[in-house]
């Protein structure tokens, strides 16, 4: 006789769990992997983690509203003649012209401006709208060099190397044909609507060694006036950054696996590179190693979302963070609703379309985005509003700045690049070892001596 | 009258001539007519001596101007130019003329790996063969050279005109977009997506006006023409890496 329903044990596979059976399913039905936007899913050890022991007995805290705790931060001082000067710790990370839409582009450079910090360009090229919204403007120089040009070089305030980036390290990159607009097209002298492939490596240099060279050349060519970044996915960190040092670069940037993309293979997004937590003591040790920690500058992104984040990479000794997922959502990516100027706007059915939701949307690789950042649609691009979407991030990078200085001064810091590994423990084993600081109430650092 | 000014990079570092070409010699050329601003004496040639292999030498110009680099260069040379023509008077490292945006770069001997890569606009002419990945990334303008290329030459080239009045090597123009090459002798191989398509009459005047554009001997009539077959436009998941 068969168990009535309710009394039938069900056991789901922890090997093939229901995420697991959609992924099969998938690939039946479709013969092609899964490309997506956005940054890892997967849960992974974070700076959630670690937690600061902040001022009591043997500390001395400062007074959390009156007393100033400067957030004032340069970097690139190695080489460059001109520095680049910020009032907060916190950049906005490159994202291309393409897969953003020129609004959203805008509003990222009017807000970061507004609180005195950069923004970078993207694979693609500079557009006039960014150059002209962004105070400070980091032009990166990718293996693509699709619009990169001298002109625009020489009116960048910085200029990043990129060697890879978190979500897809060694794998170049991708812009499907639905975002090859005829703007977009023309700034990269490509077919319109064509899926455009992003190469993976440089086209005029190869091994560190010719790395060393194109420094030397980009220096030339800006007369040594403003700072070179080499940026990298993080993989074998303590052994790139190190290169990347011997190669010349003045900024060091890391982006940990939780980084995001505008469209890659979900197998790169959760399966390549470390986490965030576990690279940037490798690159800070990488410095130590090399007697460079101060000299070259250590920009650490990936998965940053609140000033906690950032005040516990600073503490591990990173010099500033960098923004992506976080900067497009404070533009209102994954809202319900968009704002017309007037009015929330419902556009649940648009996700819906995509069939996806509010909240669970990874589709900025489909170029139709719901809230009118990751699109080249001229309708959808209409429902963000640069000078409202600006106020949002504004607003955000604000908080984030508020939270680091807040934190600095409970941990009895005049300036937030005073936060140490001291100040950190860790909660779990796993991160204890990943960040080298000890696990809480204990003196063991896992891993250590 | 043509003013000339010589430098030694055996007496001076590559940055302070650039510094010079870039910060004092626009001051000193009319940049439309070579005509000086400040006398009547312009100032239109550049003489570079003993560059010694040095990298970087006469990048990122943007000025009407004639620099003539007496020996063999390093990486990277004229990089970016704008509007100058840049001769060398031996050979060069790695990447001459890369990113080039207009002007004319001229290799009067051989050309390391990728010359003119992602160059933009201009004409490049490399007189002795040049490597590997020449032409890699082109974005336009014209790339002509004279003896063989190495393999992987215009490797995703977008735009402009590539001849190689020589043999290619393997894999020429891999994953070609909107480039066309041209081939006066042997090709040892096409890459992915690229394909020979007939010479119509206008491919053999294109050929024979930047032949005599490049002041490079050749018989436009025996040139073959390759261009992008088009298939990887968009990606096909079928192909199973058969390109
Ligand atoms: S809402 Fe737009 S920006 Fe956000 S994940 Fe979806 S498509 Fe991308």
């Amino acid at each position: 006789m068969n168990a009535h329903p309710q009394q039938r044990h069900l056991e789901e596979s922890a090997s093939f769990d229901a995420g697991v059976l959609e992924y099969i399913r998938q690939a039946t039905q479709c013969g092609l992997y899964e490309i997506r936007g956005m940054g890892a899913k997967r849960r992974l050890p974070t700076f959630d983690d670690l937690v600061f022991l902040t001022a009591s007995a043997s500390r001395y805290p400062l007074e959390g509203y009156r007393e100033q705790c400067s957030s004032r931060t340069v970097l690139g001082t190695r080489f460059a003649e001109r520095p680049i000067e910020l009032e907060i710790p916190v950049t906005i990370a490159g994202m291309s012209f393409g897969s953003l839409s020129a609004s959203a582009k805008d509003a990222l450079g009017r807000a970061a401006s507004e609180m005195g910090t950069s923004t970078t360009t993207g694979d693609g090229g500079m557009t006039p709208e960014e150059r002209r919204s962004s105070k400070t403007l980091v032009y990166q120089c990718l293996p693509s060099r699709y619009g990169f040009n001298p002109d625009d070089l020489r009116q960048a305030d910085a200029v990043e190397i990129v060697i890879g980036q978190g979500a897809k390290p060694g794998g170049g990159g991708m812009l499907l044909g639905q975002k090859v607009s005829p703007r977009v097209a023309g700034m990269r002298t490509l077919p319109e609507g064509i899926d455009q492939r992003s190469a993976c490596r440089h086209p005029d240099w190869t091994g560190p060694d010719d790395l060393a060279i194109k420094i030397q050349e980009l220096r030339e060519i800006t007369d040594w006036e403003i700072p070179v970044y080499v940026k990298m996915g993080a993989t074998r960190v303590f052994d790139d950054v190190k290169l990347a040092v011997k190669a010349g670069a003045d900024v060091v940037v890391i982006d940990g696996m939780q980084g995001g993309t505008a469209a890659t293979q979900h197998i790169y997004i959760e399966h390549a590179g470390i986490p965030t937590l576990a690279a940037l003591p490798q690159a800070v040790a990488a410095l130590e190693e090399m007697d460079m920690l101060g000299e070259v500058g250590l920009i650490i992104s990936g998965g940053i979302r609140t000033g906690a984040d950032v005040a516990k990479a600073l503490a591990l000794g990173a010099d500033a963070v960098s923004i992506g997922q976080a900067a497009l959502i404070a533009l209102g990516c994954n809202n319900r609703c968009h704002h017309d100027g007037n009015d929330w706007v419902d556009v649940d059915d648009d996700y819906g379309q995509l069939e996806t939701a509010p909240g669970f949307c990874h589709h900025c690789h489909s170029g139709r985005c719901p809230v009118g950042i990751a699109t080249q649609d001229p309708d959808l691009e209409r429902r963000l509003l640069p000078e409202v979407a600006a106020a949002w991030v504004k607003n955000y990078l604000q908080v984030l700045a508020m939270e680091v200085t807040t934190m600095a001064r409970a941990c009895g810091k005049s300036d937030v690049h005073h936060l140490e590994r001291e100040d950190l423990v860790a909660l779990t084993v796993e991160s204890a070892a990943m960040a080298g600081v000890p696990l809480a109430g204990t003196s063991w650092i896992p891993g250590a001596d | 009258m043509t003013a000339s000014r010589d430098f030694d990079l055996a007496e001076m570092s590559v940055r302070e001539l650039n510094e010079f070409l870039h910060r004092e010699l626009p001051e000193l050329v009319d940049v439309s007519q070579g005509a000086s601003i400040h006398d009547d004496d312009p100032l239109t040639r550049i003489n570079v001596f003993n560059p010694n292999g040095g990298h970087s030498i006469a990048a990122g110009l943007d000025c009407a101007v004639e620099v003539e680099i007496h020996g063999h260069a390093g990486y990277f040379i004229a990089g970016m130019n704008k509007q100058a023509r840049v001769t060398v008077h031996g050979n060069v490292g790695w990447s001459v003329a890369e990113n080039m945006m207009s002007g004319e770069v001229r290799v009067k001997g051989h050309a390391s790996e990728s010359a003119a890569a992602s160059m933009h606009g201009g004409l490049a002419v490399i007189e002795g063969d040049a490597s590997s990945r020449c032409g890699i990334s082109l974005k336009g303008g014209r790339v002509v050279v004279a003896g063989n290329v190495g393999h992987f030459s215009a490797f995703m080239a977008q735009a402009g005109t590539m001849i190689v009045c020589g043999d290619a090597g393997a894999n020429l123009g891999d994953s070609l977009y909107e480039a066309v090459i041209y081939v006066g002798g042997k090709i040892h191989g096409l890459g992915a997506d690229a394909r020979e398509e007939p010479m119509e009459t206008s491919d053999v005047e294109a050929v024979r006006s930047l032949l005599s554009e490049a002041d490079v001997e050749g018989d436009p009539e025996t040139f073959r023409r390759v261009a992008s077959a088009r298939s990887l436009y968009h990606w096909n998941a079928d192909a199973h890496q058969e390109y």
